[in-house]
C-alpha cells in the first residue's frame, strides 16, 4: 500500500479482513463467491490469491449451512468471519444466528461462547428491486445475545471489524452498498474503534439528528444546508445499533432538546422506534418538541429510480423535519 | 482392524447397563412431569437406547455430540452426570445449564456435549462446524450428529450433508429413523424412505443398520469412525429404530396402533440384550438385580440432590446473554 | 393410604376426563403400570401409576379434575417402592373424590361506568418547558406559545420569566428578600453542615503575580463595562480545577456520593441587609473568564434585585466564595449541603515572597478548600488546590478553549 491512508469504504473493509487473518490465525472468510469470484461488493477481491483456499473459503449457496458451520466453528474454537452476500439472503440463516448463535450462551448457562462474526451487506439505492434492497439492521438489533454494528464512515469500516473479532459474543456488522464508494483520509492516529459507543459527528445546539449507516452522509449535508438558515443542528451517528448507546444519544438531545432519527428501515417497529421510546420513557422532560422520525416509506422498494429515491430518506425530508421542530410557524 | 468390538463379560455389561439407566431415567421422568416437577416439552428415548449407548460406546473422549431434543439417552451414554442431567430437567440452579435449558437444551462443555437443539435440523449444520474445526486445529476428532429422520425434510439437512462430503469433515451422522415425526409416519414424509440412500445421492458412505440391537450399533459406529477418522470424510448411519412412547408427553398417538407397539415391544433392546447374556452366562440373576439396583440407587440420589438443589436468582437473568463478563478457560 | 391425582400431561393441560379404568378396587398395581385412560383436549391417553399398593377407591368415570385432584386411592403395602414425589399442587381438600368442586358463583357484574369526562383541554406545552414553568411558578396556560403546534416552548417561558423579572425591577419594591427568614434558612444549612458532615480543610498561599500582570494586560485594550475583575480568574480557575476532580464536584446523598452532571459552580454573594446566596453558573469550566465576568455580573445584580431562578438556587454541584477586597486574607469554609467542597478565596495582598531565590514583594492569594471527609481525603484536595494554582500560573490558557 502507498503511504498515504486515503481509501474507499470497501478498501477500508478488505483492509480491515486482512489485517484480521494476519493477527488472528483462527479466523477465516467465509461465504458465497468470497474467494475465486473475488467478492460480491469486491470487498474480498485479491485475498483468495493473498492468503489461500485454507482462509478465503468458497460455499454453495447454502446460507443455513455455512452460516451453521461457522456458529458451530465458533463453538469449537475457531473466529469466523462469514460473509452473507447482503441482509436480504440472512433470511435463510435467521434460524441458526438466532437460535443457536444469540442462544446458546444463556442455554448453556455460560458454557459456550460464540465469538463469530458475521459481515452483511445492506441498503437501498442502487435499484436493486424489492428483494435486494432491506433494510434489516434494526430487526437484528431486537435479540438479545447480539450486537450489532453499522458503520457510517469510512474509519468505521477500517476498524469496527477488528474490535468485532476481538469480541467473545456474535457481532453482525452491516455494511451499506451506497457507502462502499464512499472515500475519506484515515486519520493515522487511530487504529482501533469502540463498538459500544455512538459518536457526535458534528456539534450543533437547535436540534439532533440521530442516525446510522447511509443515512449519516444525508444527515451531515442536511445539516450543513440548515446551518445556511441559520439553524444549528447536531448530528449522532449510532454506529452501534445494539445495544444502544443512550447515553451520547441523550446527552446530545439534552443539549439541543429536539431530535430526529433518521433510518432507511420501515418506520414501523424500526431501530428509530426503539431510539424515540426510550427517550420518551427516560428524558421525557428534557424535550422541547415533539419527536420526529424520518424513515423508508411502508412500502417495498420499488426499481425505477424516481420511486425508489422516494421510498427511502433523502436530504431534502431530513432538512424539512428539523425545520418543523426549530422554526414550526 | 477395528469395527470389531471385544465383547467381553464386562463390556457387555456396561452396554446393558447404560441401556437400563436410559430406560428407568426415562421413567422417573414420566412420573416427575405428571407430578409438575418437569415441565414444557418432555421428549423420551424409550425404545431407542441401543442407538445412543451403541454409539457412545465408540466414541472417545475427544470426540464431539450433537443431539435433539429427544437427547436424555445420547446425555446419559456420553457421561453427562445424572445429577447435573435432573437438576437442568428440575429447572435448578445445579443442573448443566444453570437451569437456562431444560430437557431440550442439555450442554455439558468438559463431555463436549453440544446440546440439544428444539429446532428440527437445527443442530446439524453447527455439528459440521464443529467438525470444521477440529479439522482445522488438528485435533484427531469426530463429532457425532444424531438427529431423526424428520429432519431429514429439512433444506438445512441436504446443505449439511453436501458440505460434510464437499469438505472431507470428520462427521458421523445418526439417523435415528424411527418411523414417525411426531405424528407423521415415514411414508407419509419422504419419497425415499431408505434414509441412508441419500446419503449416497452425496457420494458418502452409508448404511443401515438394526437400531434395537446394541452390539450391532456400536460395530457399524465403529467401522464409520474408522472411516471418518482415516479418509477423512464423512459418513452416515442410518439406524432402524422406534420409540415405545409418545412423541412427547402430551400426545394421543393416534397415529399408530398400539399392536404396532407391542410388536416392536417384542425387540425391546435391554430385553434382547438381557436375554441373551442370561442365555449365554453373561449374566447372572444376581448379578442382574444387583443393576437394577445399582442403578435405581443411582437414579434416587440424582432425584434427592436435584429437589434439594437452589434456584438461579432471577436476578443473574441476563447474566449469560453477552459472555463479556464470563471467563472462558480451555478450548472446547 | 395414598392418593392417586390427575398428572399433567402436558405443558397447556388443565383438566381432564377419566373414561376408562383399567384396574378395579382390589387390583394390585405397581409403578409403571397403565390404570386409566383420560381424555384432554388432545384426545385420550393413557396414564401409569407411580404408587405400589392395591387399589381402594376410584374416581367415577366421566369426571373432570383439574390437574391435582385425587383420582384414586391406594393402600400402600408394607414394602413401599421409592416413594413417589408429592406434587407441587395442593391436593384437593375433598371428602369423597366423587364430587367435582362445585363452580364458584359467577360474580355479580360490575356497574357499567361512564366514562370519565376529558378535563379541559390542558394548555399544551412541551415537557422541559413545564418543568420550568413549574420550577419559577409560572401558569404555561397563561403564555402564547411559539413551537410545533402552537405549544408553549422553554424559550417562550424564559421569556415570560425574563420580562416578569424585568418588570419588577423597574418597578420599585420592597426588600427582594425577607432578611429574617433567610438568616432563619442560612442559620439552618450551616447547622446541619456542621452536624452532618465531617470537613477537613485544606489551605495554599499562591503567587497571584502572573494573573495579576495578564488581568492589566487584558483590561487595557478594553472598555469599562467589560473590565476582567481577579472573580472571574480565581472562578475560572477553581472550575477547571473541579472538572479535573469529579470527586469534589457533586452531592453526597443517601450515603453515597453522586457526580454532578456538569461543572455548575455556585457563586457566594452577599445582599445588602445581611443575606447570603449562592447561586449557580452553569457549566462553568467551559466559559472563558469574559463569559464568567458577565455572568457573575448578570448574577450580582439579580440577586440584588430578587430575580434570581430557582434552578440556579438548585444547581450547584460545588460552591466559590471569594472575599473580594475588603475581605480577611483567608476564609475556611462551611459547606452548602448536600454538597461536597467549597473553594474559598481570600483577598489579594502584598507580602515578601521568595522568587529566584531573593525575597521580592508579590501579590498573593490565599485559596483554600473546606470538603467533605466522606467523599474525598487531602490527597484528593491537595490535587484541586495544585490544579487552581497551575491554572493562575498561566491565566492565558484559561482564554477561549481549542476544540481538541
Amino acid at each position: 500500500m502507498t503511504g498515504t491512508l486515503r481509501m474507499t469504504y470497501r478498501e477500508a473493509c478488505r483492509q480491515a479482513i486482512r489485517d484480521a487473518l494476519r493477527a488472528e490465525p483462527r479466523s477465516f472468510v467465509m461465504g458465497e463467491d468470497v474467494g475465486r469470484y473475488g467478492g460480491c461488493y469486491a470487498v474480498t477481491k485479491g485475498l483468495l490469491e493473498e492468503f489461500g483456499p485454507e482462509r478465503i473459503v468458497d460455499t454453495p449457496l447454502a446460507e443455513a449451512g455455512f452460516v451453521g458451520a461457522c456458529i458451530g466453528a465458533a463453538l469449537a474454537g475457531l473466529r469466523p468471519i462469514v460473509e452473507i452476500m447482503t441482509c436480504n439472503f440472512s433470511l435463510l440463516a435467521l434460524d441458526q444466528i438466532m437460535n443457536n448463535a444469540a442462544t446458546i450462551p444463556h442455554m448453556s448457562g455460560g458454557q459456550f461462547s460464540v465469538p463469530l462474526v458475521v459481515r452483511m451487506a445492506t441498503g437501498a439505492g442502487r435499484q436493486l428491486a424489492a428483494q435486494h434492497s432491506h433494510s434489516l439492521e434494526g430487526w437484528f438489533a431486537h435479540i438479545p445475545g447480539l450486537k450489532v454494528l453499522a458503520p457510517g464512515t469510512v474509519e468505521d469500516a477500517r476498524h469496527m471489524l477488528g474490535a468485532a473479532l476481538a469480541d467473545p459474543n456474535p457481532v453482525l456488522i452491516f455494511e451499506h452498498i451506497v457507502l462502499y464508494n464512499a472515500e475519506a483520509e484515515l486519520d493515522p492516529s487511530v487504529t482501533g474503534v469502540d463498538i459500544a459507543q455512538a459518536r457526535v459527528r458534528r456539534e450543533g445546539t437547535d436540534a439532533s439528528l440521530v442516525t446510522y449507516g447511509n443515512s449519516l452522509p444525508k444527515c451531515l449535508a442536511a445539516a450543513d444546508a440548515l446551518a445556511a438558515e441559520g439553524i444549528s443542528v447536531e448530528v449522532v451517528d449510532l454506529r452501534v445499533l445494539r445495544p444502544l448507546d443512550m447515553a451520547t444519544v441523550s446527552a446530545s438531545v439534552q443539549r439541543t432538546r429536539r431530535c430526529v432519527i433518521v433510518d432507511e428501515g420501515w418506520r414501523s417497529g424500526s431501530i428509530s422506534a426503539e431510539v424515540a421510546a426510550r427517550l420518551a420513557e427516560d428524558f421525557f422532560f428534557d424535550l422541547d418538541a415533539p419527536l420526529r422520525r424520518v424513515c423508508g416509506r411502508e412500502v417495498p422498494v420499488p426499481y425505477a429510480a424516481q420511486m425508489e429515491a422516494a421510498a427511502l430518506p433523502q436530504v431534502p425530508d431530513i432538512a424539512a423535519a428539523v425545520r418543523g421542530l426549530v422554526r414550526p410557524t | 482392524m477395528t469395527g470389531k468390538i471385544h465383547l467381553d463379560r464386562a463390556h457387555l455389561h456396561r452396554l446393558y447397563r447404560q441401556m437400563l439407566r436410559i430406560r428407568r431415567f426415562e421413567s422417573k421422568c414420566v412420573e416427575l412431569y405428571q407430578a409438575q416437577k418437569i415441565r414444557g416439552f418432555l421428549h423420551l428415548y424409550d425404545g431407542e437406547e441401543a442407538v445412543a449407548v451403541g454409539v457412545a460406546n465408540a466414541l472417545g473422549p475427544r470426540d464431539a455430540v450433537v443431539a435433539t431434543y429427544r437427547e436424555h439417552g445420547q446425555a446419559l451414554a456420553r457421561g453427562v452426570p445424572m445429577a447435573a442431567l435432573m437438576a437442568e430437567m428440575l429447572g435448578k440452579r445445579e443442573g448443566c445449564c444453570r437451569g437456562r435449558g431444560g430437557s431440550m437444551h442439555i450442554f455439558d462443555r468438559e463431555r463436549r456435549f453440544f446440546g440439544g437443539n428444539a429446532i428440527v435440523g437445527g443442530g446439524l449444520p453447527l455439528a459440521a462446524g464443529i467438525a470444521f474445526a477440529d479439522k482445522r486445529l488438528n485435533r484427531d476428532a469426530a463429532t457425532a450428529c444424531f438427529f431423526g429422520e424428520g429432519a431429514v425434510g429439512e433444506g438445512v439437512f441436504h446443505e449439511t450433508m453436501n458440505l460434510a462430503q464437499l469438505w472431507h469433515l470428520p462427521l458421523l451422522f445418526v439417523c435415528e429413523n424411527n418411523l414417525y415425526a411426531m405424528g407423521v409416519p415415514l411414508d407419509i414424509g419422504e419419497s425415499e424412505t431408505d434414509i441412508f440412500r441419500k446419503a449416497q445421492a452425496y457420494r458418502m458412505p452409508a448404511e443401515q443398520v438394526d437400531g434395537m440391537d446394541v452390539v450391532r450399533v456400536e460395530a457399524a459406529a465403529r467401522r464409520a469412525l474408522d472411516h471418518i477418522r482415516a479418509t477423512p470424510g464423512p459418513y452416515f448411519l442410518e439406524c432402524r429404530t422406534y420409540r415405545f412412547r409418545a412423541h412427547s408427553m402430551f400426545d394421543t398417538q393416534a397415529y399408530r396402533t398400539r399392536d404396532e407397539i407391542e410388536r416392536w415391544r417384542e425387540r425391546d433392546p435391554i430385553e434382547r440384550l438381557r436375554a441373551w447374556m442370561l442365555d449365554n452366562r453373561q449374566l447372572g440373576a444376581d448379578e442382574s438385580a444387583r443393576i437394577d439396583a445399582d442403578v435405581d440407587g443411582e437414579i434416587a440420589e440424582a432425584v434427592a440432590q436435584a429437589e434439594a438443589g437452589t434456584l438461579e436468582s432471577v436476578a443473574d437473568l441476563e447474566r449469560y446473554v453477552l459472555m463479556d463478563a464470563v471467563v472462558q478457560e480451555a478450548a472446547p | 393410604m395414598a392418593d392417586f391425582l390427575m398428572p399433567a400431561l402436558g405443558a397447556d393441560m388443565e383438566t381432564g376426563k377419566v373414561v376408562q379404568w383399567l384396574v378395579t378396587p382390589g387390583s394390585r398395581v405397581k409403578p409403571g403400570d397403565i390404570v386409566a385412560v383420560v381424555e384432554t383436549h388432545k384426545g385420550a391417553i393413557d396414564v401409569e401409576i407411580f404408587l405400589e399398593g392395591v387399589i381402594d377407591e376410584l374416581a367415577p368415570l366421566g369426571t373432570e379434575l383439574r390437574i391435582g385432584e385425587v383420582l384414586a386411592r391406594v393402600r400402600s403395602s408394607s414394602a413401599a417402592a421409592s416413594p413417589s414425589p408429592s406434587p407441587s399442587t395442593e391436593p384437593s381438600p375433598a371428602r369423597s373424590s366423587s364430587l367435582p368442586p362445585s363452580p364458584s358463583p359467577a360474580p355479580s357484574p360490575a356497574p357499567t361506568r361512564s366514562p370519565l369526562p376529558l378535563p379541559a383541554t390542558a394548555a399544551k406545552a412541551s415537557p422541559a418547558a413545564r418543568r420550568r414553568a413549574r420550577e419559577l411558578g409560572i401558569d404555561p396556560g397563561q403564555l402564547a406559545g411559539t413551537g410545533v403546534a402552537g405549544a408553549v416552548t422553554l424559550a417562550d417561558v424564559d421569556a415570560a420569566a425574563a420580562s416578569a423579572a424585568h418588570a419588577a425591577a423597574q418597578t420599585p419594591r420592597p426588600r427582594g428578600f425577607d432578611a429574617l427568614q433567610m438568616r432563619q434558612a442560612i442559620g439552618a444549612a450551616m447547622s446541619r453542615s456542621k452536624r452532618e458532615i465531617p470537613h477537613y480543610y485544606l489551605a495554599s498561599i499562591v503567587d497571584f503575580g502572573a494573573a495579576a500582570a495578564w488581568l492589566e494586560s487584558v483590561n487595557r485594550d478594553c472598555g469599562a463595562e467589560e473590565q476582567l475583575l481577579p472573580a472571574a480568574l480565581l472562578l475560572a480557575a477553581a472550575a477547571r480545577a473541579l472538572a479535573q476532580t469529579p470527586q469534589l464536584n457533586g452531592f453526597h446523598v443517601d450515603g453515597a456520593f453522586r457526580p454532578g452532571a456538569g461543572v455548575h459552580v455556585g457563586w457566594a454573594i452577599a445582599l445588602r441587609g445581611g443575606g447570603l446566596v449562592a447561586p449557580a453558573i452553569h457549566d462553568a469550566d467551559r466559559k472563558t473568564p469574559a463569559q464568567l465576568m458577565a455572568a457573575l455580573r448578570d448574577l450580582v445584580q439579580r440577586a440584588r434585585t430578587g430575580g434570581l431562578r430557582s434552578s440556579e438556587l438548585s444547581d450547584p454541584t460545588a460552591t466559590v466564595t471569594s472575599l473580594g477586597e475588603r475581605g480577611a486574607e483567608s476564609v475556611l469554609g462551611v459547606i452548602y449541603p448536600p454538597q461536597v467542597a467549597m473553594v474559598g478565596f481570600g483577598r489579594v495582598v502584598e507580602r515578601p515572597w521568595v522568587v529566584d531565590h531573593h525575597i521580592v514583594p508579590r501579590p498573593l492569594v490565599q485559596v483554600s478548600l473546606a470538603a467533605d471527609h466522606r467523599a474525598s481525603d487531602g490527597h484528593l484536595g491537595g490535587l484541586l488546590l495544585a490544579a487552581i494554582d497551575q491554572s493562575l500560573q498561566s491565566p492565558e490558557r484559561l482564554g477561549p478553549r481549542s476544540t481538541a
